[in-house]
């Protein structure tokens, strides 16, 4: 068996090193282990972290940074729960950003296409300049995400936005003062609210549960004993 | 060995594999192999907790700590309030915004505090889907069925009729408000198939369904302009001279000042606590997984249920390091990929309940048919390049969007390799006993999602999460609004917590520590 155990080892180079690493966080250079999450580099250097850590797993956005490699000049995005440090690696978490969110009765929207100009009138004042697409981790094109909005495309939108986190990054940089996340929510939840059209078989089950075609099956089953159940249970593959 | 090397075996073996049925256990086998080998029978990580509302049930020993841990709060704290609102709801994950929303609906004044954002959740991880019958040759009694079947007969009927039954109706509500579920050509729910579950009954939008329903949840939340109290930690609940439950006390973890809200009722929807590290085990849960309703309802007298059975997900990363505990979707083993021991050989029924495959996953390790890294971890392949050689290439990438890039950013492709994988601390199966309402013993005072108990059994069957949030968030929300009307405020006063503290006492004081614990200590200090 010891030998089974050699046999399935996976080579982890950047375990056997050891090796530690010197990074900047906020401006400040401390010696960390290579290789570790950005995150757990904060930990490392003794940070108590409140703000800048959610799930953890790059689903919520919370952790937000941005880094720059060693003797590059190119500042970029990450979520710091999803990006390995390494030797030289400059890095400082991205501040909460005010931007301006609407509010809306997503369901009285009577021309949810035409409502976008009044609830983010900033929207078709899109440069171009690309900024957005570049500074997100999720690495959707932003852009064009904001375009399609504009041109009334709900569907696309909400299609390409569907890997967002709602980390924000893509608002600071906007020269236009578009909160492109926000604007991509609004769209996507028109989108789901409005333009699809229900579905046939949910009304039908819902209409089946309130008239009570299930209450003999209840009935029976909730007459059943401990042991019938166990047994009609088990006759269900 | 190269990583590349160990793989050849997957590739190498897939074509015979695919050819191969392997039957799920019968039920003596799977119990036979749950005793032996999942961590909810390792006993010495069980001890009897001391006193409490469950004096001498077993628990293990870093939920156990915390429950008679003492609160931080003195006696003669100052209870003049800062708030005072009809509906406090504490946790901002689903069960929290879904208990809001419809208080909020139902009229009532609502507040919703969370310790960390609005929104951060393990909600918002949630990969599989959302299992509701909406399938013509599905229906709520084979769901109620198939959940009583994964959870070893132990769910509490009445909790799980009222879910499966309300399932449709939450799909609608989801739909209204603009979550995009996936859907067939003809227009009705893409339905897909989970393990443990009989029929397909999967509601997925794609593999970001939990991101997708708290992205608009939480935009709902602010559209409603429904009061939040954000990065403020309950730290206490109080109590009127009968022990009903009358508002809570947090802590604001930006200036530590202490905020006291009074509120008509009480709804703690704080969620699981895999960030307890129980038995060492790596977790899949957000930062903020530290069971703190547990140890909040515990003090006030309300009764847990289940907290000895714990969810191991089989599939948590286990390589390369930076993901470990994270979770690789159940969803791929859904469609069809398989497990594979370092023999090339598959060791179960993927589909099998997640307590069935976890142990199994355990026993091909611990009987050296695992892979190591060097790191001292183990696991067994999980063969994601099955699904473009079954469904044609692009499919892993299609289907599978969140995990493909999660793994990309590690320069792994895992439409091309498979992964390695070992069970993660995913789910507390129990939590406070509640009732239909997702009332507790203690009046006033409910509890929604993954902090509650009984609904799941000893095991919760996949996709019965994100649904147990939305039922019991709304009833917790409809019935506090409802009751909130007809009543006056309540007295704020300690009571409950100097009856624990004289329970503590005399059992030789608590166990040391202070909860809840709020926050994992994973800051490293130089001693």
């Amino acid at each position: 068996m010891a030998q089974e155990d050699k046999e399935n080892v996976i080579d982890q180079p950047e375990v056997i090193r050891h090796r530690m690493v010197t990074i900047e966080i906020a401006g400040k250079k401390y010696d960390v282990p290579e290789g570790i999450t950005i995150i757990k580099a904060l930990w490392y250097s003794g940070q108590e972290v409140v703000r800048g850590a959610g799930c953890l797993g790059g689903f919520c956005g919370a952790c937000a940074a941005y880094y720059r490699t060693k003797d590059d000049p190119k500042v970029r995005t990450c979520l710091a729960c999803q990006m390995a440090v390494q030797d030289g690696m400059s890095i400082t978490m991205m501040p909460p950003f005010p931007a301006r969110k609407a509010t809306y009765d997503i369901q009285a929207l009577k021309e949810p296409k035409q409502d976008l100009f009044n609830l983010y009138p900033e929207t078709p004042l899109c440069r171009n300049c690309n900024a957005c697409t570049e500074a997100c981790p999720q690495q959707i094109d932003v852009r064009e995400g904001v375009w399609k909005a504009v041109f009334g495309d709900f569907k696309s939108v909400s299609e390409m936005f569907m890997d967002c986190v709602m980390c924000g990054m893509c608002t600071p940089v906007c020269i236009a003062d578009i909160a492109p996340n926000l604007v991509a929510l609004y769209v996507s939840r028109a989108q789901g609210a409005h333009f699809i059209e229900p579905p046939l078989g949910l009304d039908t089950r819902i209409k089946e549960i309130q008239d009570g075609r299930f209450n003999d099956e209840w009935a029976k089953i909730f007459k059943m004993t401990e042991k019938e159940l166990a047994d009609h249970c088990a006759t269900v593959k | 060995m190269d990583i590349h090397a160990l793989q050849q075996i997957v590739h190498s073996t897939r074509d015979a594999r695919r050819k191969q049925t392997i039957p799920k256990f019968p039920p003596a086998e799977q119990d036979q192999l749950i005793h032996k080998y999942h961590p909810d029978y390792r006993v010495s990580a069980y001890r009897p907790i001391r006193f409490g509302p469950n004096a001498d049930d077993k628990t293990v020993v870093e939920l156990a700590a915390l429950l008679e841990g003492d609160s931080p709060i003195s006696d003669d704290s100052d209870l003049t309030p800062d708030y005072t609102t009809d509906v406090l709801v504490v946790g901002g994950g689903g069960a929290g915004c879904a208990a809001a929303l419809h208080a909020h609906g139902a009229g009532a004044k609502v507040m919703l505090a969370t310790k960390l954002r609005l929104g951060d959740s393990n909600s918002v991880m949630a990969q599989g889907g959302m299992q509701i019958s909406v399938a013509s040759g599905d229906s709520p009694v084979t769901h109620f069925v198939d959940t009583l079947k994964g959870g070893h007969m132990q769910n509490d009927h009445d909790l799980l009729k009222v879910m499966v039954e309300e399932g449709p109706s939450i799909a609608k509500w989801l739909l209204s408000l603009g979550v995009l579920f996936d859907r067939d050509g003809d227009g009705n729910l893409h339905v897909k198939k989970g393990g443990g579950s009989s029929k397909p009954r999967l509601l997925t939008c794609s593999d970001y369904t939990g991101l997708e329903i708290m992205r608009v949840l939480k935009d709902e939340v602010l559209n409603q302009k429904i009061q939040l109290l954000e990065f403020c930690a309950a730290v206490e609940l109080t109590s009127d001279d009968s022990g009903n439950c009358t508002g809570a006390i947090f802590k604001d973890l930006d200036n530590h000042r202490q905020i006291v809200v009074a509120a008509k009722s009480v709804i703690l929807a704080t969620g699981g606590i895999g960030r307890l590290h129980i038995q060492g085990f790596p977790t899949s849960n957000h930062y903020g997984a530290t069971g703190d309703g547990l140890c909040l309802a515990y003090r006030m007298g309300a009764k847990l249920m289940h907290i000895d059975t714990f969810q191991y997900h089989p599939s948590g990363a286990v390589y390369p390091e930076q993901l470990i505990g994270a979770l690789v979707t159940e969803g791929i083993r859904s469609e069809g990929g398989h497990l594979v021991n370092a023999k090339g050989e598959r060791f179960v029924n993927e589909l099998d309940t997640r307590d069935v495959v976890s142990s199994s996953i355990i026993r091909e390790c611990e009987e050296g048919r695992g892979i190591r890294t060097m790191s001292g971890r183990i696991g067994v392949w999980l063969d994601t390049p099955l699904l473009d050689a079954e469904q044609g290439p692009g499919t892993v990438e299609k289907h599978f969007p969140a995990m493909m890039l999660q793994f990309e950013r590690f320069g792994i492709d895992i439409s091309k390799d498979p992964v390695l994988i070992y069970p993660t601390l995913h789910y507390q199966n129990g939590g406070v006993k509640i009732d239909t309402n997702s009332e507790t013993n203690v009046y006033n005072l409910f509890v929604a999602g993954e902090a509650s108990g009984g609904l799941h059994g000893r095991n919760r069957l996949m996709g019965n999460s994100l649904l147990d949030l939305m039922v019991f968030g709304k009833r917790s929300g409809l019935t506090s609004a409802a009751r909130a009307a007809a009543m006056p405020h309540g007295k704020l006063t300690l009571g409950h917590l100097k009856r624990f503290r004289a329970e503590a006492k005399k059992h030789g004081s608590g166990s040391g520590v202070v909860s809840p614990m709020i926050l994992p200590a994973y800051t490293r200090r130089e001693d």
